[in-house]
Parts: C-alpha cells; structure tokens; sequence
C-alpha cells in the first residue's frame, strides 16, 4: 500500500493505481475528457492535470500519472481551473462547436465540461475551419466540426472492438480521426458497424443517423461494461 | 580570463580524411577508443563517462554518464542503442557535418557504448533528407564489419555488436527520443508519456540508450584519453567541446567547434566576422527555433548549459543565428511560429491548438489588426503550452516567444499601431 495526500487528505492506494483512479475512489472528481474507462488511458486532452504540490507545482496528467509514497496532489485550485478551462477554450475554437445545432447537445462531455469550469465565452480568436462530414456509413455519421481529436473512437475500436478501422491523419492542426486509409467509412472493409466508436465518442462527432438535435444520448459506460470482464491488457 | 578560439576535437578529422576510407580514419587513431574499452570492463568505461561530465548534446544537457549507467544497471539482457540523428532544429547542422564528414568516429562511439551498457544492436535514426550522411555511414559500417569493429566477436573480444542505419520520414517531432523510438517500431510519431523513461522502457519496450549524434562523437576521445584530459576542456558545469553552427547575418557563417562556456561575442564577431559591412547586429537566436531570443547586451554570456540557463535561456543544439537591423523580429518570430504549427505532432491539446492559434494571433500583430491584449493573450497560450503540453516540442514554443516579447517589445508594438513594416511585407512574398 502506498499513501499519499489528496488536496491535503490522506489516502491509501495500491501500486500501480493511477492518480485519478484513487481520486475517483475517494469521491474527488477530476474532469476528463480523453480518458473513458475500459480504455487505455492516454493523458493527451490535458484537461485533467494536477499539480504536484511536492515537485515545485509540476503539472501531471492524472489519468496516466502512477501514485507515489508520500505524493502531495492537488486537484483543485485557482490555477487549475484557470488551466483547464483555457484548454477547453482551445478546443472550442479550434472546429465548429456550435451546440444549438448539435445531436448531442444536452449531453455532450465537452458541453458539461465548459459548464463545470466556467468557460462561458472564448477568449482568442475562433479558427472556422471547413470540415466535411463523413455520412458514408449507413448506420453512423462523422463530423470533423465538433471532434476534439481525443481519439476515444480509435481505441474503442482497437482495443475493445478489435477492428482497427479508426486512426489518425494529418499532424498538427490538421490532425483527424479517418476509417482505415482515409477512405469513407462506408466503405471500409474492417469495419464492423458495432457502434462501439459512436458510443465512446464524447461529442455530437460520431453520431447515429436520423438523430435530430439534441436526440444523440450516448451510452460511452458500455466500453467499461464489455471489457470489466476480461484481462486487462494495458 | 580564458583567450578562446576555434578547438576542433571532433572536428579533427572533418575535412582532413576521405569519410568514405575507414583506412584514413584509421591512420589518424581511429577504433583506438573501442579498442581501450574493451580492454576494460563495461562498469569502468561508464565510470569513465560518469567522471568525464560529458552532457548530452542533443539539448536537454542529461549527463550521459548517468544514462549509461541507467541502461546497465537495468533488467533485462535485450537492450539498445539508438543515435539520435534527426537533426531538425533550424540553424543547426552539427550532427549532419559530422556523419558526412567522419562518420566512423559515431559508429566508434556507439559500439562503446553497445559494450559499456551491455546491447548488442544499435540504430542510427537520421533525418530522412540527410541523404548523403545515410550514404556515408551505411558505407562506414559496411568497412566496419569487414575490419572486425562491428559484427561478432568484435577485436578477438566476446562482444557482438552491430549498427542499422534508420531513415526518418521528415517530423521534426522525431527528434523528440520518445516520438523517435514509436517511429522506429512503425507507428506514427507521438511522443510518449514519461516516465517511463527510455533507459528502461525504450525501443520495443526494452532499456534503451538514445543519445544525440555529437554527445556520442565525444565518446571515443573521452575513453582514449580519460576523464581528466576530458575535464581540462570546457567548463566545470559543461566540460568538453561544443559544435556551434552560426547562421544569419554573419560575414562567415558555418560549423565551428570551440570549448564550452566561449561568449557568445567570441563566436559572432571573431569566428563569425560580426555582422555584414555596414550593419549593425540587432539579436541572436540561440539554441535553435526551441531557443531564446537575446539583445546585443546579452553577448557576453557563456555559451554553456548552466550559464545560459541562469538567463533563461537554453543552449539546444548549440545553433547560433544572428540577425541585423535589416531584419524584422515580428517577421522572425512568424518564422519560427509557423515552422511549430507546422511540426506539431497533433497529440496535445495545448500544443496542436496553441500553436495554430500563436500563428493566427501573430498575423494580427503583423497587420496591425488588434491592440495589446494580443499580446497577452500570446503570452496566456505560451503559458499553458508551456506547463500543460505532452512532450517538449510545445513546452519550449513560450521561450522564443517570451523573449521576443520581452526583449524587442517596440517593434511588436509598433506594428499593432502602424501595421506590417517593409520588411514584413518583403519577407511575406520570400515566406510564400
């Protein structure tokens, strides 16, 4: 067992665990946004950072971070929230996240978590990016404007699906989830139409055709559901 | 007070040999250093290295001794060695004069280091456009074998060792060791979460030595001759040699090699010749694209890891870039802002976004579009890059904007009042 101070309480965890995992254990919530139970945490999105308050203030992804003896976590604070939110400032702006017009608005995870940090206006200029959407699939649709890249589709389907269609295109700004070699989804031939993608997705990106505004509910506990049951493998 | 000058330790072959005769580099002591080490035991030649204060040259100045001894001491009999030769940092062209120029003195190192940390494979990963350097040192290790330096059995020795030349795909994220090792084992790009660090979880999950082209250059010397000899060089934070690339407004621009801690106006006005005839030096970018801007007033500084980060700078990769009064800093830092955007591997949020939004905000600095909030909001982007991004590409994008900032602020001010400068305008049409 190793013990560590949680926003200045004192809690026990076993080796191995991750920093969010005993935060979630103890009741103190971290938002996320990459991270979905049943998948391979991945620490990219950086909204769930920490600070480490016995490493000069260093900044940790907590999903990924493995707890220490002895370890000083901050989880919440001024600067963290003022981080966090300016992180998802950034991924506002960077595609077309207009919620009014979004199947999944309402229950979005970005949405909510603009709305726990406080992010009610964006403070630097907007990118307006024209994205295509991917409406190929019969059963599915894709739009490029509200994904923020946090690659939860990929590694649903790898890791849980084990179809390998999705991945990533591009780098940088111009980085984009894309079904096999970036031909449509329609036509991928690994594809298995599990829905498993549509289902991890945290935003209205991956959505079930015919679904009106604010009518895409989605059910991403279902990863957790599938794999609790199986070796874990990461 | 210490008189420096041009000091060519491993430069000493470069321009004296044919790199393509492994006879040459022989007649010049060449495989002397592999030969002493394995005379010795491993643990001796990473004591050796440990004692020298060698720092790792690709930036980040890690003693190298440490990391050897990292790799040796770990578990696990698979183990690599990988060269880091994904030399993308603009300005800099140290490790490409290097491999093109003596290539067995890399290919010396690396098999002493093979036998120092105990690995029987190592990986050249060069940088995909550097065709010559990927040419000269396949042909390197090819008469390396055929004399015995590499293969089995290496000397009459029970050490086996052999190179694999590893070319790059054009990211200049690959040069980040991580994102390095995941483009050798196929994947894309990314660099990974740290720890676990490359020493015992590398290339295909074993413990792994990566080191920069120029940190495994010093390598046979250093064993050759000793620490102590080693330690006579440089200074007592930083010993050695280091390779300066100088580029920019310069009268003699290219490689020099000189010892640690020369000042920086050592290097640019008497091996650089100062700025052209009739212009007069406004700056220095140093370090590379990752690297600080510095004012004329700053030229007396060391040009070592410690003293350079007492000033909040960094050495990087060495590069030197000197700029005039010719020159815009607003277009300057454009430069450097678009080549981050363009290199940013797309993982993290903070860096994927914050450099596309650094161009967008340095645009309305450039055309006058906006007041000194944009500014600020460069410095609110920088500073979450800085703290929040994955891998040290989107940390260090807040230091050559924070300097330039802070030392050349008029000018950014004055384009927001008066709009694009000619040399804007000039450089807009050369940018395109």
């Amino acid at each position: 067992m190793i013990t560590l101070k949680l926003d200045g309480r004192e809690v026990r965890a076993k080796k191995g665990q991750t920093i969010l995992e005993v935060a979630t254990e103890n009741g103190i919530r971290i938002p996320t946004l990459c991270y979905l139970e049943g998948l391979s945490p991945k620490g990219t999105c950086r909204v769930c950072m920490v600070e480490i308050a016995n490493r000069n203030g260093k900044l940790v992804p907590a999903c990924v971070t493995p707890v220490e003896e002895g370890l000083e976590v901050i989880t919440r604070s001024e600067r963290l929230t003022r981080l966090r939110r300016t992180i998802v400032e950034m991924l506002f702006l960077e595609r077309n996240h207009i919620c009014a017009f979004c199947v999944s608005n309402g229950h979005c995870e970005l949405q909510d978590l603009a709305v726990e940090l406080g992010m009610d206006h964006v403070t630097f200029p907007y990118r307006y990016p024209g994205l295509a959407m991917d409406l190929s699939h019969d059963d599915f649709g894709l739009d490029h404007n509200r994904c923020v890249v946090c690659g939860r589709c990929v590694r649903a389907c790898s890791e849980v699906e084990g179809a390998f269609t999705w991945g990533f295109t591009g780098r940088g700004i111009d980085t984009a989830v894309a079904t096999d070699l970036g031909i449509p989804w329609g036509l991928s031939e690994t594809c298995t139409s599990c829905g498993k993608c549509v289902q991890a997705c945290p935003t209205g990106a991956l959505f079930e055709r015919g679904m009106a505004t604010a009518a895409q509910v989605k059910s991403p506990e279902i990863i957790r559901e599938v794999t609790e049951r199986r070796p874990r493998v990461f | 007070m210490k008189a420096f000058a041009e000091r060519k330790i491993l430069l000493s072959n470069v321009g004296l040999i044919d790199p393509e005769r492994i006879d040459d580099y022989l007649e010049r002591g060449g495989y002397g250093g592999l030969r002493a080490a394995l005379e010795r035991t491993p643990a001796d030649v990473v004591e050796e290295l440990k004692e020298s204060g060698l720092r790792g040259r690709g930036g980040a100045g890690f003693p190298t001794g440490i990391k050897w001894e990292f790799v040796l001491k770990s578990r696990g009999k698979t183990r690599y060695v990988v060269c880091n030769a994904d030399e993308g940092e603009p300005g800099t062209f140290k490790d490409r004069v290097l491999m093109e120029g003596d290539p067995h003195r890399l290919i010396e190192g690396m098999a002493i280091c093979g036998y120092a940390v105990g690995a029987r494979r190592g990986f050249i990963y060069v940088r995909g456009e550097y065709a010559l350097s990927i040419r000269r040192l396949e042909r390197a290790i090819s008469q390396a074998r055929e004399r015995g330096f590499l293969g089995r059995g290496i000397l009459g020795s029970d050490f086996s060792f052999d190179i694999e030349v590893r070319a790059g795909a054009g990211a200049y994220v690959c040069g980040e060791e991580t994102a390095l090792l995941e483009s050798m084992e196929g994947k894309r790009g990314w660099p990974r979460i740290r720890p676990p660090f490359p020493a015992d979880h590398g290339f295909r999950g074993r413990p792994t030595v990566v080191n920069n082209v120029e940190t495994l250059a010093n390598v046979p010397e250093i064993v050759r001759r000793g620490a102590a000899w080693y330690r006579t060089l440089g200074t007592a934070d930083s010993p050695g040699t280091k390779l300066y690339p100088l580029s920019g407004a310069l009268t003699r621009t290219g490689l020099v090699e000189a010892e640690m801690g020369i000042p920086l106006r050592t290097l640019i006005f008497d091996l650089g010749g100062g700025p052209p005839e009739g212009r007069e030096l406004k700056g220095v970018l140093v370090g590379g694209a990752a690297g600080a801007f510095l004012a004329p007033d700053e030229l007396d500084i060391p040009m070592d890891f410690g003293s350079l980060r007492r000033i909040g700078a960094i050495l990087g990769s060495g590069a030197v870039l000197a700029f005039d009064d010719t020159a815009c800093v607003v277009d300057l830092l454009g430069s450097v802002l678009s080549f981050f955007a363009h290199e940013s591997c797309g993982q993290c949020t903070p860096c994927r976004v914050g450099t596309a939004v650094l161009v967008d905000l340095l645009a309305r600095v450039r055309s006058g579009n906006g007041d000194a909030s944009v500014l600020d909001a460069m410095r609110r982007v920088t500073e979450v890059m800085e703290v929040a991004s994955l891998c040290p590409l989107g940390q260090s994008v807040g230091l050559p904007v924070g300097t330039a900032l802070e030392k050349f602020r008029g000018e950014f001010e004055s384009h927001l009042k008066r709009g694009p400068c000619p040399r804007c305008e000039a450089a807009t049409e050369v940018h395109a």
